[in-house]
C-alpha cells in the first residue's frame, strides 16, 4: 500500500493542472482563513464587550457548550440544503462552528484580567474602552490566541468533510477516491490534510508566542528576569 | 419507531454504541499513560505532544488511517469506533497527568504513611481526587464523540449521520434536522449522566461547598 501511496504521490496529475496538491491545500486554506477571520470579526469583540460588561455570561457559556455538540455534517448538509450549491453556503456552516471557541477564549481571556490591574486602571482616570483596549485585551491575548487556533484547526476538519456538499479542498481526494474504490488517493488525501493540520498548528503556536506581550511571554519562557523579581518579593 | 423510511431506533442505539464505547475505552486507556506521564517526565516529554498531534488530525483523514494502521476492513465500524478513542485517550492523558499533579504532596505523603502501597494509593487516593478534573476531560470528549459519529455516514457507517447523508442524497431538509436534532439530544444526555457520574464519585465536594 506503501508503495501505491507513493507512486499516487509521484504522478503528474498530483502536481498540475485542478486537481493539483499545491491548487488543493491552496483551496483548503482559502475557505480556512475567510471563514475563521469572518468568525473572528463576530466572536472576538462580542466576546471581549461581554468579558468586560459581564453581561450576558450565562448566554456565552450555553452557547459556546451548545454549539460544541453540533454536527458538522449535519449543519454543513442543512445550509446547503436550505441556501443551495457555492460557497456562501458551507462557509456560512464554518463560521458557525468556529465562532464558539474564539467567543469563549476572548470572554474568559477579558474576563480573567487580574482585578487588581483593572481597579487601578479605573483609579487613574482611565476611560471603560481605554480599560477594555489597553488592560484586559492584551492580558487575554494568550486565551484568545488558544481559541483562534482551535477554531482553525475546527474549520480545517470540517472543511475536509465540506467536499461532500460540492466544496473544493483536500476532502475530494478523500471523498472522490473513496466514491471509485482508488484508496491510494484517499490516503494521500488524508496525508496532506494531516500534515496541512498540524503545521497550521506549529505556525500558529509560533504566531501566538511571538504576539504574546512581555510579562506573559516571560512567564512562559521562565527568563532570568522572573527568577530575580521571585527571588527579591518575599 | 419508522422515520423517513429509517428504523429510527437501530440508527440510535448504533449511534450510541459507536460515541460511548470509544470513550469508556478511551478513559481505561489514557488513566494508566496519564499516571506514567505524570510518574515520569521523560513519558510526559513523548506522550502530551504526541496526543496533541494526534488531536490535530482532522477526523475523516483519522478514519481513513485505521485500515492501514490496523488492518480492518475499510468499510468498517471499527474505523470510526478506533478514531474516538484516539480523540478521547489524546485528549485525557493530559488532563489525568496534571489532574495527579494537582494531587497536593502532604495528601501522598499522609497516604504513605498510614500504609497505603503505590497501587492502593493511586486507586483510592489520587484517581479520586482527579474525578472532577476527569469528569471535565471525559464530557469534552463524549459530547465531541458524539458529534464525530455523524461524519462515519461518509464512509458508509451506520448512525443519525446517515439521515444527514441520505437527506442530503434525496434533498429532504426535515430528514438531515432530525439527524442534526437527534444528535444533539443524545450528546445532551450522555453529558447529563457523566456530570452525575462525576458528581456521585465525589460526595465530599458538595459536602465542602454545602450544596
Amino acid at each position: 500500500m506503501l508503495g501505491r501511496l507513493l507512486e499516487w504521490f509521484s504522478a503528474p496529475a498530483q502536481w498540475s493542472g485542478p486537481n493539483a496538491i499545491p491548487t488543493r491545500v491552496l483551496e483548503h486554506l482559502g475557505y480556512t482563513v475567510l471563514a475563521v477571520v469572518i468568525a473572528a470579526v463576530i466572536a472576538l469583540p462580542l466576546g471581549a464587550l461581554i468579558g468586560h460588561t459581564r453581561r450576558g455570561e450565562l448566554a456565552v457559556v450555553g452557547v459556546a457548550n451548545g454549539l460544541r455538540a453540533l454536527p458538522e455534517l449535519g449543519v454543513l448538509v442543512l445550509f446547503v440544503l436550505l441556501l443551495g450549491l457555492g460557497l456562501l453556503p458551507p462557509t456560512l456552516a464554518l463560521v458557525l462552528l468556529a465562532i464558539p471557541p474564539m467567543l469563549a477564549g476572548a470572554y474568559s481571556g477579558v474576563a480573567g484580567a487580574d482585578p487588581g490591574a483593572v481597579d487601578a486602571a479605573r483609579g487613574m482616570g482611565m476611560r471603560e474602552s481605554q480599560i477594555l483596549l489597553q488592560v484586559e485585551v492584551p492580558s487575554a491575548v494568550p486565551l484568545v490566541l488558544g481559541g483562534v487556533r482551535f477554531a482553525t484547526l475546527q474549520v480545517i476538519a470540517t472543511a475536509t468533510i465540506a467536499a461532500y456538499v460540492g466544496l473544493g479542498g483536500l476532502g475530494r481526494y478523500i471523498l472522490d477516491g473513496f466514491s471509485v474504490r482508488d484508496y491510494p488517493q484517499v490516503l494521500g488525501g488524508a496525508v496532506v490534510v494531516a500534515v496541512l493540520s498540524i503545521v497550521v498548528e506549529l505556525v500558529l503556536q509560533g504566531l501566538g508566542r511571538l504576539v504574546t506581550p512581555g510579562p506573559d511571554r516571560a512567564r512562559l519562557r521562565r527568563t532570568p528576569h522572573t527568577v530575580t523579581t521571585r527571588e527579591v518579593s518575599p | 419507531m419508522r422515520a423517513f423510511g429509517y428504523d429510527i431506533d437501530e440508527l440510535v442505539i448504533s449511534h450510541v454504541l459507536l460515541a460511548l464505547v470509544p470513550v469508556l475505552v478511551g478513559l481505561v486507556v489514557a488513566v494508566p499513560l496519564g499516571w506514567w506521564a505524570h510518574r515520569s517526565p521523560g513519558a510526559r516529554r513523548v506522550l502530551v505532544p504526541l496526543s496533541g498531534a494526534l488531536y490535530t488530525i482532522p477526523s475523516l483523514a483519522l478514519i481513513v488511517f485505521i485500515p492501514i494502521l490496523v488492518g480492518t476492513p475499510i468499510l468498517s465500524p471499527l474505523n470510526v469506533g478506533l478514531t474516538l478513542v484516539i480523540y478521547t485517550v489524546a485528549l485525557l492523558v493530559r488532563s489525568v497527568a496534571e489532574a495527579l499533579d494537582a494531587v497536593p504532596v502532604t495528601v501522598t505523603t499522609a497516604a504513605v504513611a498510614v500504609g497505603y502501597r503505590p497501587t492502593g494509593l493511586f486507586l483510592g487516593v489520587q484517581l479520586p481526587l482527579a474525578v472532577p478534573v476527569l469528569t471535565a476531560g471525559i464530557r469534552v470528549a463524549s459530547v465531541s464523540a458524539f458529534s464525530l459519529v455523524t461524519v462515519g455516514a461518509l464512509v458508509g457507517v451506520q448512525s443519525l449521520g446517515t439521515l444527514m447523508t441520505d437527506g442530503f442524497q434525496q434533498a429532504y431538509p426535515a430528514m438531515v434536522a432530525a439527524g442534526i436534532i437527534g444528535s444533539i439530544v443524545l450528546a445532551f444526555v450522555f453529558d447529563a449522566l457523566w456530570l452525575a457520574l462525576g458528581r456521585a464519585l465525589t460526595p465530599w465536594v458538595r459536602a465542602r461547598t454545602g450544596v
